[in-house]
């Protein structure tokens, strides 16, 4: 087996809770290339973010191991940076202030002030809010606070991005534009990223490959599904390509078809 | 006919009339319509306290006005107490100060107590919040020993240390403490897993976390235990100035009771009152210059 730049390998995560054990994920493996935009879609309550959170080190799989590069993840760390559902910016830190710490942190030793300020800046120009750098959160739209906390993470320098549902909480409109700047970001910079969705076209026009999850308690990874469409994407021309409609129709099926979300499994 | 046409020509003639006024101001005297417009606003908010003020001082007047009433009415307050009330910084012998003296020197046991019982009760309302074994450890107690009155401490205190003025600091310290201390327990608790985990994800060290991230998210509860605390510990020290003697507004009170000044005490009653009422507003201002933004995201 070709070693992969991050791979999941027989992840069991099991919650107790007063005697009560609940198995979550059961056997998760999955392998990553560098640079591949990977989407893990399912239905609600099947432990994507679980598995989301045991690739961030945020919680502990049961079993099982996540290698990135080479190394054993088992902590919370900035080279696998998170973007969090609801953007997670402290609000009582500035839109500059919020990237400036996690750039303040990671750089500490290697890059002087004035480069910390720099890369700060151009993270934020990345993401176009330079413009807000002084402003709160509570200031800005929430697409906005959304495009910072990408652009904190961005800030890092992780070598795998992970993105907890990042557009769930956003308007249309406003999610099919950060759609495209994510998109852009990854063609420019080449990131590795790890996607949560429940947005069967998010998952289709943003992906490499669809990682489709079963029907939880004991979620497995059901089908891995390629998509072979030409970067760069444009969603309006791709609205009626082929290869597109079939992704998508893949993607549709596995769900309602044969994972049918079940309201009262038990 | 003609009654209904002069009826109808005074309700259409203010029109115009206003919107020339209306137009004129902002463009020639922008600073002056403020200023009236700061004018007008101070009235209004004030008249009814102006109001409410006189007549209580009114009726005050009429219910005491009797000579053999117990009570001093305003007019003889002001007569009897004039001295201390135009002297506030007069300075003579011992305890015989100006009221300033008097507040003064109450105010710097309260700064000295409760700026320790603020640094005090952070820190162990961090440590209840943070840990649940110090929370199952130590909540039960200070539960109970919040309770206990503020004077109840006194006789203790003046056990061990064997003098007034640390024995009332003390009073002050373990009034304000407890209100600090819960407080900052349930803001501490109330923060966001969604901050610590973008503190996990960046690694902060426990000092960075300490004071990037709790501080500020627990801030609002913080300045919430802060200003009932102050507010305690003003209550607390008047009384505690009554038993321990000296200089200082509580002793003052005491003082002139012995004396049989019931206008002196009326006059430092107001002074009491007005210096709470200042503690409290500090502290809230701090509170609200601190913790700006906090509040929601």
């Amino acid at each position: 087996m070709p070693k992969s730049y991050l791979s999941l390998e027989l992840i069991d995560k099991t919650f107790e809770r007063g005697g009560r054990r609940t198995e979550v994920l059961k056997q998760v493996s999955l392998s990553v290339d560098k640079g591949e935009f990977i989407s893990i879609i399912g239905h609600s309550g099947c432990g994507k973010s679980t598995l989301l959170n045991i690739v961030g080190g945020l919680t502990q799989a049961t079993t099982g191991v996540v290698l990135l590069d080479g190394k054993v993840v088992d902590e919370p760390g900035p080279d696998r940076a998170v973007v969090f559902q609801n953007h997670s910016l402290l609000p009582w830190l500035t839109v500059y202030e919020n990237v400036r710490l996690a750039v303040d942190k990671v750089f500490s030793k290697t890059r002087s002030k004035k480069e910390r300020h720099e890369w700060t800046m151009c993270n934020l120009e990345l993401v176009q809010m330079a413009h807000a750098a002084d402003k709160r959160p509570s200031e800005v739209s929430g697409g906005m606070k959304q495009r910072v906390g990408i652009a904190r993470a961005l800030a890092m320098e992780p070598k795998v991005l992970l993105l907890d549902e990042p557009f769930g909480a956003l308007d249309a409109l406003t999610r099919a534009h950060l759609q495209d700047q994510v998109m852009q970001i990854h063609a420019t910079l080449g990131n590795t990223v790890l996607m949560i969705t429940h947005d069967v076209d998010e998952a289709v026009l943003l992906s490499d490959r669809i990682v489709m999850m079963t029907n939880g308690p004991s979620a497995r990874v059901g089908e891995i599904l390629d998509v072979p469409l030409a970067r760069p994407r444009r969603r309006i021309e791709l609205a009626s390509d082929r290869t597109y409609l079939k992704c998508r129709e893949a993607v549709l099926k596995f769900l309602y078809e044969r994972h049918r979300f079940v309201e009262a499994a038990e | 006919m003609s009654v209904t046409n002069l009826k109808l020509k005074p309700q259409a003639a203010p029109q115009p009339s206003a919107q020339v006024i209306a137009l004129g101001h902002p463009a020639g005297l922008r600073t002056d319509s403020r200023l009236a417009r700061l004018a007008a606003q101070t009235v209004t908010n004030l008249l009814p306290l102006i109001v409410t003020l006189t007549l209580i001082i009114l009726a005050w007047q009429l219910v005491c006005s009797s000579p053999d009433s117990s009570l001093p009415a305003p007019s003889r307050v002001l007569e009897e107490s004039w001295e201390l009330i135009v002297h506030p910084f007069y300075t003579g012998q011992g305890v015989d100060q100006g009221l300033f003296w008097h507040v003064f020197a109450s105010l710097q046991r309260v700064a000295l107590g409760y700026a320790m019982a603020a640094a005090v009760g952070v820190a162990l309302g961090t440590l209840v919040g943070q840990s649940a074994l110090a929370m199952r450890g130590l909540d039960p107690i200070f539960q109970v020993l919040r309770t206990v009155p503020p004077l109840a401490w006194l006789p203790l205190s003046l056990a061990a240390f064997q003098d007034g003025n640390p024995s009332a600091i003390f009073v002050i310290f373990i009034t304000a403490i407890w209100p600090i201390i819960i407080n900052t327990a349930v803001g501490i608790r109330n923060i966001p897993q969604d901050y610590r985990n973008v503190a996990k994800v960046l690694r902060l060290n426990g000092f960075e976390y300490f004071h990037k991230i709790m501080l500020p998210a627990a801030a609002p509860y913080i300045f919430t235990g802060l200003r009932i605390g102050i507010g305690l510990s003003w209550l607390a020290i008047v009384a505690a100035e009554m038993l321990i003697g000296g200089v200082g507004i509580g002793f003052f009170i005491w003082d002139a009771w012995n004396s049989s000044l019931i206008s002196d005490i009326i006059v430092a009653l107001i002074y009491v009152g007005i210096v709470g009422f200042l503690l409290d507003r500090i502290i809230a201002l701090i509170g609200r210059a601190v913790t700006r933004g906090t509040a929601n995201a």
